[in-house]
């Protein structure tokens, strides 16, 4: 008997991503950069994050001829964007046959109030989370794989340095903590009880945890690495940059030997401009995008 | 006995965790000094692209070095694309270890990806194997031996020292194909005692 769609086929091909990057890509030949570049995945979307919040307007899944041209282009998988909540352009996307869907907060929310039934679906989902309530909320939800959310299209890695942080420390607390105090820790912290259990018994978080939201350069993605993050996703980070296929090898470099200062500081030289970064301060509440 | 797994992306977490539960000192090798004092090599599953370019100082040269002395070396999905002496649509091949062609992705899309219960010669009638994207074997060459099919493809083979899978058994807690190859591992420690 053959079984598709199970959980493990699922969080299995997050397994396989460890150690890398996933980059932001809007075309075909972005696709191709990023794939030559050493990224164990690309994210197709209708327009990288700082391009969204520059323009505004509403963001929305990609035009299924990019991604068709994108799924073309590659042989690493190709993930996909859908707005939150917005199950039909997650079922388009599944139709389209993307690898990984990520139902972002990066795209204007389809639904105030409630996130994807993913277990409805064959294909995985990525979901992004602050802290470890929103990580195991989504996890409950079907979600194979948590990124967390940063503060995306800023080039400012504060965000997610932020996140990552929180959701360790919370990881500490809910291993360290007696058995008796668990269910009002699930409470305090919006968590359900039984994905705790999970991570009790898995001593860690039960799927893979990438860092997203800010990271632009080499040193951003190796501290993130070293702050205990499972791989990289890059969005505006590298084509945003004043030398993509030089910024989005040497982001692949460092995350993989993270713990090289010296191989961190070779690829991190003459590589041009980065992307413009924006202070969080000047964000005004409502642009924020980690908040939805 | 010191078994390696090639730790430059991918599954790598998976194989150690197995290997300390069979009581094999697991060792992650990202640069060619960390191959010495290694019995064996494990090439996990990830993106074999990915693994290929960024395995530094020619790492993956050494490994094939190392496995036309004899030297054991067992690949999972990308690491059997690593190791395989023709990769399909490709003019490069890496290792180039084991004679055979692989063909990438060949089970499909992520929506494709499944598992069932395998046969694997000599090893388990029911092996519950987890195919991700997984590439098949296309051709079989001379001195290599299928050990499992799955709807008539190759998914798993062996040629003297060099083992390979297209499934993932570092994703189940069966450790019978671990334990099959840390069997061919002994054998090539016990050879090189003699020598």
């Amino acid at each position: 008997m053959v079984e598709k769609g199970t959980y493990r086929v699922k969080s299995g091909l997050a397994e396989m991503l460890k150690g890398g990057v996933i980059m932001d890509v809007t075309t075909a030949e972005q696709a191709i950069i990023a794939e030559q570049a050493g990224a164990v995945a690309v994210m197709s979307l209708e327009r990288v994050p700082a391009d969204i919040r520059a323009q505004g307007g509403v963001a929305r899944m990609a035009d299924p001829t990019r991604v068709k041209e994108i799924l073309a282009a590659v042989s690493i998988p190709v993930m996909a964007k859908a707005r939150i909540g917005h199950f039909v352009e997650a079922q388009v996307l599944e139709a389209l046959e993307v690898d990984y869907i990520d139902e972002s907060e990066v795209l204007t929310p389809a639904d105030p109030q409630y996130h994807i039934d993913k277990w409805a679906f064959t294909v995985p989902f990525v979901c992004g989370a602050r802290n470890l309530g929103e990580a195991c909320r989504r996890i409950a939800e079907g979600a194979a794989m948590i990124r967390t959310k940063g503060e995306p299209g800023t080039g400012n890695v504060v965000e997610a340095v932020r996140h990552m942080r929180l959701m360790n420390k919370q990881i500490r607390l809910v291993l360290s903590a007696p058995t008796g105090e668990l269910m009002s820790i699930a409470k305090e912290m919006g968590a359900p009880y039984q994905i705790l259990l999970a991570i009790r018994e898995k001593g860690k978080l039960p799927v893979v945890n990438f860092a997203a939201g800010g990271i632009a350069t080499p040193s951003d993605a190796a501290m993130m690495m070293q702050l205990g993050c499972d791989g990289i996703f890059v969005g505006s980070g590298v084509f945003k940059s004043g030398d993509p296929e030089k910024r989005a090898r040497a982001i692949v470099e460092a995350t993989t030997h993270y713990k090289e200062p010296g191989i961190v500081a070779s690829v991190s030289e003459g590589l041009g401009e980065a992307m413009v970064g924006i202070s969080i301060d000047e964000i005004p509440p409502h642009e924020m995008m980690q908040v939805r | 006995m010191r078994v390696g797994v090639l730790a430059v992306q991918g599954a790598v977490r998976e194989h150690l965790s197995i290997l300390s539960q069979l009581g094999i000192d697991g060792r992650r090798v990202k640069k060619v000094g960390e191959l010495s004092g290694l019995s064996g090599l494990i090439l996990p599953g990830g993106e074999s692209t990915t693994i290929s370019l960024l395995s530094r100082g020619h790492l993956l040269t050494k490994v094939g070095e190392l496995v036309s002395k004899g030297f054991p070396v067992f690949g999972t999905c990308a690491g059997m694309i690593l190791l395989a002496g023709e990769i399909e649509g490709q003019e490069d091949a890496y290792v180039q270890a084991i004679d055979i062609t692989v063909a990438r992705n060949a089970s499909g899309r992520q929506v494709d990806s499944f598992e069932t219960m395998l046969c694997v010669k000599g090893v388990a009638d029911d092996f519950p194997a987890v195919f991700i994207r997984a590439p098949y074997i296309t051709r079989i060459g001379n001195g290599v031996t299928v050990l499992a099919k799955h709807e008539g493809a190759a998914v798993m083979a062996r040629q003297g020292n060099v083992l390979v899978a297209s499934f993932h058994p570092e994703l189940t807690s069966d450790m019978r194909i671990h334990r099959y190859f840390i069997g061919m591992v002994k054998e090539y420690e016990e050879k090189e005692a003699v020598l």
